[in-house]
This record gives C-alpha cells, sequence and structure tokens, in this order.
C-alpha cells in the first residue's frame, strides 16, 4: 500500500510496515522537547503520576530549552527556570540549556536544528506548537500539552492520529523579492486557518528544494497555523549537508510514494506569487503587500522562531543598508548562535549588526521575545493602539501584547521595508 | 463522569485561540500551587475582545470583577476552538473557572487533545452552528449517554457528535487513568 512520508516515518515509530489514515497508533519517541513555560507544569504532573522519584525514560532523549521569558524581571518566570534547572540536575539531563550560562541557546525550533536533534526519519514532541518547525529535515515534529508531554517522559510513548496529507507543490525560480514566508502565508490564505487540522502539510516541487533550511523551517513552522499537525519537507542533499555538519547520529530518508493518497493537492508557480501580509487578526487574512502598502505602522519587528534566523536578517540587512527606520524596529536573533553571526556575516562588507545599528533598529538579546507578548517588561511588546508589521507567526488579538493593538505577519524583506517608510511597503520599491 | 450536565452557556465566535483563552503574560502562574491556580480562573478568557465576549450581544465578562469561578459553566463556539500555541493552561483555565464542556463547530488538534488527555473540559462537536443560534446566559443540559444538548430556555434539542475513539479516555478521565485502566504505562 502506498504511503506518504508522514505515514512512513509514523509506521517506524510504531514497529509497523504501514499505518492507515485516520487510525490511531501508539509511537515511540525519539526526542521530547520542552521550554520554561510548559516545562514546569509538565514536570508536575510527571511526579504526580509516576512518582516524586521517577526517573525519565532516557536522559539523552529528553531536549530542555528554556526560551519564552527569559530576560525580564518578572519573578514567577524566574521561579520557572529555576524549577526546569533543578529537574535537570535531578534526573542528570543530558540536554538543559540553562540561562545565564554559556550553553544557553534561544528559542527552542531554531536551536533544535543547530545543536543537531533535527534527524530525517525520526519523531518529535515538544510542549510547544511550532514544534512542527522542525519537519523541514524530513522527520515528523507536532505540538503537545503537558499532559502528554509528562506521559512521554515517563514512558517514551504517545498515541497519535495518523493524518491525510495535503500536497502543496511550487514550481519555478523564487524571485530575490520572494520569501518563504510570503508562500506559507499564501497558502494559508488559501486553505484559512483551520483548512489542513489534524492533517499534514507536505512541501514538495523546485522552489522549495532550492531554499536554504532555515526557510524551508518558515514554511514548516506556520503548518500550525493552517491547523496542520505537522509540516513536511522530505530530506534532500542540502537538509543532509545541514544534519551531518551538526549530527553523528544515525538517521533514515523517506519520501511519499508516487501514487499516496493526498486530501488535496495545490500547485503554485513562485513566479505567479507576489509579496503578500497576514492582516490583523488571522494569520489567513492575506492580501498583497501593494493593495495594502500605505498603512500606516507604529512598530517593525524581527524575530521569532519563524523570523528571526539568519536568512532573515541577511534579507533585512539588504533593504536596510545604508537607510534609517522611521518607526520602532526590533531585531531579535532567535539564537545565540545568531546574534554572534549578525557580528559575523556581512553584507557588502559590513555585519548585520553594524546595517541595522546605524540604521536605527533596536538590536536585542535573543528569545521567544514579544512574538507572543510576554511579561509587562518584554522587549517590542507592542502597547495600546500599536500597529506593528512582524516577521512573527501569529497575529490573534493581544498575541503580541496589547488586545487594541493590530498586526501585519510579512516577510523580514517586507518588514524591512517598511520599517524605513513607516507605511507598509513592498520590498520590490527598494530592491 | 458526570451523564449530565447542566449549566449556563457562554456564547463566543470562530477561531478563538489560546492567547484568547488565557494570555501569554499570565502562563508564569504555577498549576499546582493552590494560591496561583485561581489567578486562571480570574483570567480565563480575559483576551477575548469585550465586544466579542457573550454573543449574541457581547460585552458580557466571563469572570465577574473579583471572581475566580464563573456564572457559565458551557462554552459555545464556532469553528477552530482553541487554535494557536500549545498551552495547556488553556483548557486548565476554562476547568478552574468551572467550565465542564465546550461544544464548537470543530477544535485545533492541540487544545482538543489537551481537553480529553488532560481531562479537562469535555470538547464535543456539532454540526449545526449554535453559537448563532444559543444566547450567553440560555440554561443547557447535555445528555453525555444520550449525546445530545437540550436548550432549557428556548426548549430545543440538538444532537452532538459521538466523541468517537477518545470517548474512553473521556470516559476513564484522562491519558494516565486510561492507560493504568490498559495497563500501557510500562517504560518502552
Amino acid at each position: 500500500m502506498a504511503q506518504t512520508i508522514t505515514q512512513k516515518i509514523l509506521a517506524k515509530a510504531a514497529n509497523r510496515k504501514f499505518v492507515d489514515v485516520g487510525e490511531s497508533v501508539w509511537l515511540n519517541v525519539d526526542i521530547l522537547l520542552t521550554h520554561d513555560v510548559c516545562g514546569p507544569p509538565t514536570i508536575d504532573i510527571f511526579r504526580e503520576e509516576f512518582g516524586s522519584d521517577a526517573k525519565v525514560w532516557d536522559t539523552d532523549k529528553v531536549v530542555v530549552l528554556p526560551d519564552h521569558y527569559i530576560f525580564t524581571a518578572n519573578e514567577h518566570a524566574h521561579r520557572n527556570i529555576d524549577l526546569l534547572r533543578q529537574f535537570a540536575k535531578e534526573q542528570g539531563l543530558k540536554h538543559y540549556y540553562d540561562v545565564g550560562t554559556d550553553r544557553y541557546k534561544g528559542v527552542c525550533h531554531v536551536a533544535l536544528a543547530e545543536e543537531g536533534f533535527n534527524l530525517p526519519g525520526t519523531v518529535l514532541f515538544g510542549t510547544d506548537s511550532h514544534t512542527c518547525t522542525s519537519g523541514a529535515f524530513g522527520m515528523f515534529g507536532t505540538g503537545i500539552g503537558n499532559t502528554d508531554a509528562a506521559f512521554i517522559l515517563g514512558t517514551g510513548k504517545l498515541w497519535e492520529k495518523v493524518p491525510e496529507s495535503i500536497k502543496f507543490t511550487f514550481d519555478g525560480e523564487m524571485p530575490a523579492w520572494l520569501t518563504a514566508k510570503d508562500l506559507i502565508l499564501q497558502i494559508l490564505g488559501d486553505i484559512t486557518t483551520d483548512g489542513a487540522t489534524y492533517r499534514a502539510m507536505e512541501f514538495d516541487g523546485e522552489a522549495i528544494f532550492s531554499l536554504p533550511m532555515e526557510e524551508r523551517m518558515t514554511l514548516t513552522n506556520m503548518a500550525i497555523e493552517g491547523g496542520g499537525m505537522n509540516g513536511i519537507i522530505a530530506a534532500d542533499k542540502i537538509a543532509e549537508e545541514y544534519v551531518k555538519a551538526r549530527s553523528n547520529k544515525p538517521y533514515e530518508l523517506f519520501q511519499s510514494d508516487l501514487d499516496a493518497q493526498y486530501h488535496s493537492k495545490y500547485h503554485y508557480n513562485v513566479r505567479d506569487l507576489e509579496p503578500v501580509v497576514a492582516q490583523p487578526h488571522s494569520p489567513d487574512n492575506r492580501a498583497t503587500v501593494r493593495s495594502v502598502a500605505g498603512t500606516k505602522i507604529t512598530k517593525s519587528y524581527i524575530g521569532s522562531c519563524t523570523g528571526g534566523k539568519l536568512t532573515d536578517f541577511v534579507m533585512a540587512a539588504k533593504i536596510l543598508k545604508g537607510q534609517k527606520v522611521s518607526v520602532t524596529t526590533n531585531i531579535v536573533p532567535a539564537t545565540v548562535l545568531v546574534a554572534r553571526s549578525l557580528e559575523t556575516e556581512q553584507y557588502e562588507g559590513v555585519s548585520l549588526k553594524q546595517i541595522f545599528e546605524d540604521a536605527g533598529c533596536i538590536v536585542a538579546l535573543p528569545s521567544c521575545a514579544a512574538c507572543l507578548g510576554g511579561p509587562a517588561d518584554t522587549v517590542g511588546r507592542s502597547v495600546d493602539n500599536d500597529v506593528v508589521v512582524s516577521t512573527t507567526n501569529r497575529n490573534f488579538p493581544g498575541r503580541m501584547g496589547s488586545k487594541h493593538a493590530g498586526v501585519y505577519l510579512a516577510s523580514p524583506l517586507t518588514a524591512a521595508a517598511s520599517a524605513i517608510t513607516g507605511k507598509l511597503t513592498d520590498p520590490r520599491d527598494f530592491l | 463522569m458526570e451523564k449530565i450536565i447542566q449549566g449556563k452557556a457562554y456564547v463566543l465566535g470562530k477561531n478563538i485561540d489560546t492567547d484568547q483563552i488565557i494570555p501569554a503574560e499570565h502562563l508564569v502562574y504555577s498549576l499546582s500551587d493552590p494560591e496561583e491556580v485561581v489567578l486562571y480562573g480570574t483570567y480565563a478568557l480575559s483576551g477575548v475582545p469585550p465586544e466579542q465576549g457573550g454573543l449574541p450581544k457581547g460585552n458580557i465578562p466571563f469572570i465577574a470583577e473579583g471572581e475566580v469561578r464563573s456564572a457559565f459553566t458551557i462554552i459555545i463556539a464556532g469553528p477552530n476552538f482553541g487554535c494557536g500555541s500549545s498551552r495547556e493552561h488553556a483548557p486548565f483555565a476554562l476547568k478552574v473557572a468551572g467550565v465542564k464542556a465546550i461544544i464548537a463547530e470543530s477544535y485545533a488538534r492541540i487544545f482538543y487533545r489537551n481537553c480529553v488527555d488532560g481531562g479537562f473540559a469535555i470538547p464535543y462537536e456539532t454540526a449545526e452552528q449554535l453559537n448563532q443560534i444559543i444566547k450567553t446566559g440560555d440554561e443547557l443540559k447535555i445528555d453525555v449517554e444520550a449525546n445530545t444538548i437540550e436548550n432549557l430556555t428556548s426548549k430545543v434539542t440538538w444532537r452532538l457528535n459521538p466523541l468517537g475513539s477518545v470517548f474512553n479516555i473521556v470516559e476513564a478521565g484522562g491519558i494516565f487513568a486510561y492507560a493504568r485502566q490498559e495497563n500501557l504505562m510500562a517504560q518502552s
């Protein structure tokens, strides 16, 4: 029987040759990811259910990356980090990346890739909806709640319903002004925020395989914005090179069978597409940047797991070099490694960091920061009636802080161009 | 598991995401310390823009000023309830506020799983757009065995979609209770 790549990976994790769409199967988990917001309550449930002296199923398979509320004076947030630290110590966890040490990494989905935890063919569960990001590596990654995570901590297993898949094929050569963010916002406008609920979103086509891993991660990251269980791109040579440079662990490559069944198929040619935004207050509220150009903004924000990778900042720097921003513009690198690269990576002989500082941007420390609002003292948090253009992934009411603010989701090119003019601006005006 | 769930309706629109159910700034409180747990009740649904809370009129607070528990124990909503982040704090907050069941046209996957596996509120789906029919404050009665919901205020009854394969987990009270019952707790 023909299977999709998602079915094949789940079948392997269920010790089966074949799994059928719609059946619930128990999976052996390769990695469990958690962070400072959902880690502490997960640990509480683990202790309550398995006993106060219980041990996690595998100290090499639990990855704890605090990233949400890091640079804040909020005492409750600090306590949550303390709880993670204590648990990691008493359990002897091998992969705990403590705040305030040189082990600290930053945003978990980007750090997982950087640290070599993303391996083709494996199964990752994480207490964060954007765990689907890792699907860019030809693996299964999806978000879960604390109770499910606690169950995995104790048993190494979880049930999942095998999803139908939707296939999105992008043909053509990517123009310089088009980004993965534009592709996923295009899709979300077509399928809406629940068009892929309980389904896998599979990306294919020459335009996809021309993208670097970071851009592929932008696509899979926002599968959840369409309700998707997971986003997935089969691993190719580019993916293998990325993985081999960061891990010596074994992995297995899977591909969908040519005659695999799909719920539906969407076909795009990237030459027909143009820069788009998601208008307030939903990621599927798509408009071309040209059709809303001129809309006044009060802030520009470039950061997060979907928009704070090195490739995002390289794109922003191309627009911002030699320019001045006219609104508050926050540059929030996802991880310490990205932050360091801003100093070493150059565009036309100038470091990215210098380009941003010369343009008048605020370069912040790596964390999730204002992508999800966060405590009151979070850098970049929206206030009052702010109108924000942001490279993040959600714009539901109040997401970046103020319930009265409006957020336009956009590519780093569009966010940078708009920062200069103070109005939504098509990046082609600057390229 | 209660066989009959009776209470007042709180009606919401579509795409109610977890930031509206419990805004991110409140996720710092403990989910086990009783003094902090009540704060999840205080701030449950506090991210819903006021005019969209308590439909059809709107501007009806879910939690009265100074209260921890809501006067409303059954949520009625449109499609894609609980979309957005994976935070289990969301169904947890609704439970602390006293919510027993949610009836929506559809759910986001993680929220649905959390409701079921965490044993919080029962997530029912209906084919009907009940959030266009039922009004906030209507007295409702859910018959868990018959899979029906009756509006005691307007005397109309609708069918609920069967819970299907997750019924056993809901009935057991969550994934841990279910796994013990089925002897699935052994380490891999």
